[in-house]
């Protein structure tokens, strides 16, 4: 990222105050900042171009509408971005309304992801952290966050116990979170 | 759950880490919430359990953080998708969106604050006696929370960990404060800076309200600079020479923030500029301007 400070002001609050404002040039650099991490995520979960592009209209056009629904005290935007993408493309998958409220949805997490190279780096070590995790416990994982597939679900399709997938799910989270934390 | 093979692994994330918030989770016994949280977090828990985990959540900060965190986890899973960009025209759709939807401003954080500030002095001097029995209240408050402070170093750790954050958040909100009025206080001048009719054409929009010193320069579409070289903003004012107003380089996108430089005392603009330096800037600007926009 780009910028010159003075003062204890991060780029990503600084450009959402401007977007506050009514600014659409903020607007123009968010995009540039973050829309390869929405379209990619989007994409992953939806498996096709034009719906993904659809996903990324709709959540920037809902930052765009309601920029105070990012709470900059609780997170990354990146992360924030990333996550109620993955939320409304998984709704748009299953062809239901919007579960979550945007506002509702606080999102903290560790590393900085605000530049590209940040995100390239912490994209390679979440990949390098997935294979090497055994492989029931990564399908797990990535069925309930790229699927979403609920834990019911989950245990049909691989005929494992509830509690079985439940545990992989959620150490398997755990695992990331160390590894970002170490 | 006895059935659960990987029962084991259920401590993998704690190991290490004995700040982490799961060890006040532990500590309180809130441990059955554990795996449902992290299912809750990815949208994957249904029927009774959901509902059981959400009255539990109403009324659980502990476990609303590590909710927080969990989305977080989720977050860097998302990651793993990086890779694939965006069409070309996706940007102009959404700018031609936004540009159908101008939007009023709407009251900020600051603001908010200021008028529930307002709200609840005004309160106090109302109503006296809900004010003697909040600080009894607050006392008594003060009191279980000492002893329980006592009880567990940890938690008195976790305790000091949160009032640094909250400093740390009145920091933030002071100079989100500064930011907003900068760019919306109506004696605030705003500076529209472009170039040549090259497309994407860069554009630049400076924020600057003279009685704070407070500038703040949203930039996108600028060209990369060689190496040794970085973009130079000028404050020209109304009299006197151009003012060094902060170096930049854009990123990657060519997008470019600058927030609060040093800046003289008082000073009236009449416009802004860029200019391409070496690195470490100029105390004179070095010609040609590549951008200038007078106030609006």
């Amino acid at each position: 990222m780009s910028s010159s400070e003075g003062q204890a002001i991060s780029p990503d609050l600084a450009t959402v105050m401007a977007l506050k404002s009514g600014d659409q040039g903020a607007m123009a650099v968010l995009y540039d900042r973050y829309s390869s991490v929405v379209y990619a995520v989007a994409l992953r979960v939806l498996g096709e171009a034009a719906a993904a592009e659809d996903v990324l209209q709709e959540v920037f056009l809902q930052l765009w509408r309601n920029p105070g629904a990012f709470d900059a005290a609780r997170g990354s935007l990146g992360a924030w971005l990333a996550v109620i993408t993955r939320n409304r493309a998984i709704d748009s998958l299953r062809k239901r309304r919007p579960e979550t409220d945007i506002e509702d949805c606080v999102v903290s997490v560790a590393p900085d992801l605000a530049g590209e190279a940040d995100r390239a780096r912490a994209a390679e070590k979440v990949r390098n952290v997935l294979g090497t995790m055994p492989g029931p416990q990564r399908d797990a994982l990535q069925m309930a966050y790229f699927e979403g597939l609920s834990h019911t679900e989950i245990a049909t399709k691989t005929g494992e116990p509830l509690g079985t997938i439940k545990t992989r799910i959620r150490s398997g989270l755990m695992v990331l979170r160390k590894a970002f934390q170490g | 759950m006895s059935q659960n093979p990987d029962a084991p692994a259920k401590n993998a994330g704690r190991v290490g880490h004995p700040t982490d918030i799961w060890s006040y989770i532990l500590m309180s016994g809130h441990e059955q919430f554990a795996e449902d949280l992290a299912l809750y977090a990815l949208a994957a828990l249904e029927g009774d359990e959901r509902t059981a985990l959400e009255q539990h959540l109403a009324g659980c900060a502990a476990c609303r953080r590590e909710l927080e965190q969990l989305r977080g986890d989720g977050a860097l899973l998302a990651l793993s998708a990086a890779g694939p960009k965006p069409p070309a025209r996706a940007r102009q759709r959404l700018m031609d969106a936004v540009a159908r939807e101008p939007r009023t401003v709407t009251p900020t954080l600051a603001q908010s604050a200021r008028k529930n500030g307002a709200a609840s002095s005004s309160s106090r001097t109302g109503v006296s006696w809900w004010g003697v029995l909040g600080w009894a209240a607050a006392v008594a408050v003060l009191v279980f929370a000492t002893s329980l402070w006592r009880e567990n170093a940890e938690l008195k750790r976790q305790a000091f960990n949160l009032r640094g954050q909250v400093g740390q958040q009145t920091l933030e909100l002071d100079a989100a404060e500064k930011f907003v009025e900068t760019i919306t206080n109506p004696e605030g001048q705003h500076f529209t800076l472009v170039a040549g009719k090259t497309p994407p054409q860069p554009q630049g929009k400076a924020f600057y309200l003279k009685s704070r010193k407070s500038l703040v320069f949203l930039a996108s579409n600028m060209p990369a600079l060689p190496a040794q070289k970085v973009y130079e903003l000028w404050l020209i004012p109304v009299k006197g020479n151009p003012i060094p107003a902060g170096l930049f380089k854009p990123d990657a996108n060519g997008s470019v923030t600058v927030t609060n430089p040093p800046l003289p005392e008082g000073t009236e603009a009449k416009a802004f500029a860029i200019t391409v330096e070496n690195e470490g800037g100029a105390l004179t600007p070095t010609m040609p301007i590549v951008m200038m926009g007078a106030g609006e």
